[in-house]
């Protein structure tokens, strides 16, 4: 027992010191210490909108403690105007690896961006302005100001070398492109394997033709800046020259405007391709709607009353994707999907006899056609597509190894 | 005959649906009111729509005409209230006609402006060609934005995430085998979507693996979507039954 007290004793007295400091820590401003290498920077690749701001981690980091950020638009000013608090535990170099890439030491320094005409909003600032800026560390009622004064100016940068990538992805597709539209042009005979919804378009023609009934085109719902839109216009084209030629009744619905009057310039000139510019009729290519749901109705009706032969539903669809298949199946038609839309893909799998998934529609109006152009083009999507296999592969065997530079490559900033 | 009876449907169909709100409206279930008459409005538009279920019917036709008038018309104010007046008749119209105008007028917008016009163009035989300039300055300003836009969501986006260590310190085997998964759905959906080869041999079989991938993320996205579209369904009916029937509570 006497033991017993004795450990106790001692324990305790040991222990105080402890505890003591425990406290004296606790109360943290005593104990701010404040960071160091304090910089201000124009924000490169950006528009010329922002400041970057960066300084070390300090060792008093917490959620409790703040940094406060203060702006001046003169040197010796009086730095009242706070830009930006942010907790201390908070925005590192490693949130922004578009400036500082994927270095291990980027968790040990802070990072942030400011705007400062939207901090000085409403006041006329002069586009060459310097903004200065200074830093504290803050916690509770204390407060520590850095004496060093950052200063940068906000400049716009023509270019964004980050997208670099980007770019060099599109210069390498296009050479690929250029020199297989090349090597198309000298062999027309290029092969391109079978692509079964497209076999049944002259099926569907030649019954829409046979039955006396029309066909019926149907726009999906972008306009022509979409990539889907132009394959679809493309396609069309094709269907247009054949259906001059069965001398059919062909019907194109759309829901923009542009993009019909891209259909009728294109259905026309298939008319005069065919020889049969008289056949052509403008009001057989015409705006049924432009919002979404009238248009479904819209065309609904059409179906069901006009009953065609054949439906063609090309283009980017969205939720009106199902309610037009559906009508269409049950009028009896023959009906062939195409979409990029893989939300939409389903509905269409599912109610038309034949779809052309995703990128077999852009492949479409290669096959219908056989222009070199295209065909080319195909080719070099095919090659690029093998490539993106290659990169995958090696990318994978060599982040799995910790060699990460291929992953950073196609880093999308 | 059959034609009579899908006249005397309708009629009685209309019938009953007046009746109905005669009856709501003399017990008090719905209010005689501006209020009162949207929901009769909108519960005969919403039954009207689903009539086509039935089958093509005059009710259909008229809402559908309905509708595709009621979209034209409000395109018409959107296109006036959040392009034309803001961008063409508020900064260059009112400063180069009005004495009042306190700003100058942006005489760079002339330029859209008669590109717009061109547009309309199309209806002159003489003239219709200029539309054609209008049409090349869209197509190709559609294609050079989506370019950029493209290459960085469809193949940057894409590539990334799938550049996943197969192993690494810290994770499960499952979750190698999930990256392996991925690997594998990745590479043979693309050999899919090879089209300069004949899908024979090895890279038949991988295709049809990649099918299958395509299948099975189909149906989920079926599934999905059908449960989106049924609580579209769920709240038609909650209107039908709760704000104009009174049957719910």
């Amino acid at each position: 027992m006497k033991v017993l007290k004795k450990t106790f004793f001692i324990t305790a007295i040991f222990s105080i010191p402890f505890f003591i400091t425990t406290i004296l820590f606790a109360q943290l401003p005593a104990f701010l210490i404040p960071p160091a290498e304090f910089k201000a920077f124009d924000t490169p690749n950006d528009a010329g909108e922002t400041v970057s701001l960066t300084w070390s981690a300090s060792p008093s980091d917490a959620p409790d403690v703040f940094y406060i950020l203060y702006i001046d638009r003169d040197k010796d000013g009086a730095f009242e105007k706070e830009a930006m608090r942010i907790k201390s535990n908070t925005s590192y170099r490693t949130g922004a690896p578009e400036i500082y890439g994927y270095k291990k030491g980027n968790g040990n320094y802070h990072y942030v961006q400011l705007f400062p005409r939207k901090i000085f909003n409403g006041e006329t600032i002069d586009k060459k302005q310097v903004y200065y800026f200074k830093l504290a560390i803050a916690a509770g009622d204390s407060k520590i100001i850095l004496d060093t004064i950052a200063s940068a100016r906000a400049q716009g940068n023509w270019l964004h070398m980050k997208k670099a990538n980007n770019f060099a992805i599109l210069i390498i597709l296009s050479a690929i492109i250029l020199y297989f539209i090349v090597h198309a042009r000298r062999n027309p005979n290029m092969f391109l394997r079978k692509i079964g919804g497209l076999d049944a378009v002259d099926e569907a023609l030649g019954r829409a033709t046979e039955m006396g009934k029309p066909v019926l085109f149907v726009h999906g719902l972008t306009s022509m800046g979409s990539i889907s839109t132009i394959a679809a216009i493309s396609i069309l084209g094709r269907i247009a020259r054949k259906i001059a030629d069965y001398d059919a009744n062909l019907k194109v619905v759309n829901n923009d405007p542009i993009v019909m009057s891209v259909s009728q310039e294109v259905v026309k000139e298939s008319y005069l391709e065919a020889g049969r510019p008289d056949a052509y009729n403008p009001d057989n290519v015409f705006l049924v709607a432009s919002e979404q749901f009238p248009y479904v109705a819209a065309v609904g009706g059409i179906m069901t009353r006009e009953r065609p032969a054949a439906n063609f539903f090309v283009g980017y669809f969205y939720a009106e994707a199902l309610i037009l298949a559906e009508t269409g199946a049950t009028t009896g038609a023959i009906q062939i999907a195409g979409t990029d839309a893989y939300t939409q893909l389903p509905f269409f799998i599912t109610t038309c006899d034949y779809t052309l998934i995703g990128e077999e529609l852009y492949a479409a109006s290669a096959y219908l056609s056989r222009e070199p152009m295209l065909m080319g083009t195909l080719r070099a999507q095919d090659v690029g597509k093998g490539l993106l296999i290659l990169v995958l592969i090696l990318g994978t065997i060599l982040a799995s190894f910790g060699l990460t530079f291929i992953t950073h490559l196609f880093e999308a900033f | 005959m059959r034609k009579d009876s899908g006249f005397f449907i309708l009629v009685g169909a209309m019938g009953l649906f007046v009746s109905i709100n005669i009856f709501l409206m003399t017990s008090g279930k719905l209010p005689f009111s501006f209020d009162g008459f949207g929901i009769i409005l909108g519960a005969g538009l919403t039954l009207a729509i689903y009539s086509f279920l039935y089958k093509d019917n005059a009710a259909f036709k008229i809402v559908e005409n309905l509708y595709v008038g009621v979209s034209l018309g409000y395109t018409i104010i959107i296109t006036w209230f959040n392009f034309l007046k803001p961008d063409l008749y508020d900064p260059l119209i009112i400063p180069m006609f009005s004495k009042a105008a306190t700003k100058s007028p942006q005489y760079a917008l002339i330029i859209p402006s008669l590109l717009g016009l061109f547009m309309l163009l199309r209806f002159s035989r003489r003239l219709s060609w200029l539309s054609r300039w209008t049409f090349a300055f869209v197509v190709g300003l559609g294609a050079g934005v989506s370019i950029p836009r493209v290459i960085s969501a469809f193949i940057l986006e894409q590539i990334k995430p799938s550049l996943h260590p197969v192993f690494s310190g810290g994770e499960t085997i499952f979750s190698s085998i999930n990256t392996l998964l991925i690997m594998l759905g990745v590479i043979s959906v693309l050999i899919y979507f090879i089209f300069s080869v004949e899908h024979k041999g090895a890279i038949g079989k991988v295709s049809k693996i990649g099918i299958w991938f395509l299948m099975i993320s189909f149906g989920a996205s079926f599934g999905y979507t059908v449960m989106g579209r049924l609580s579209l369904l769920i709240g038609r009916i909650q209107f039908l039954l709760k704000d104009w029937l009174g049957i719910l509570q």
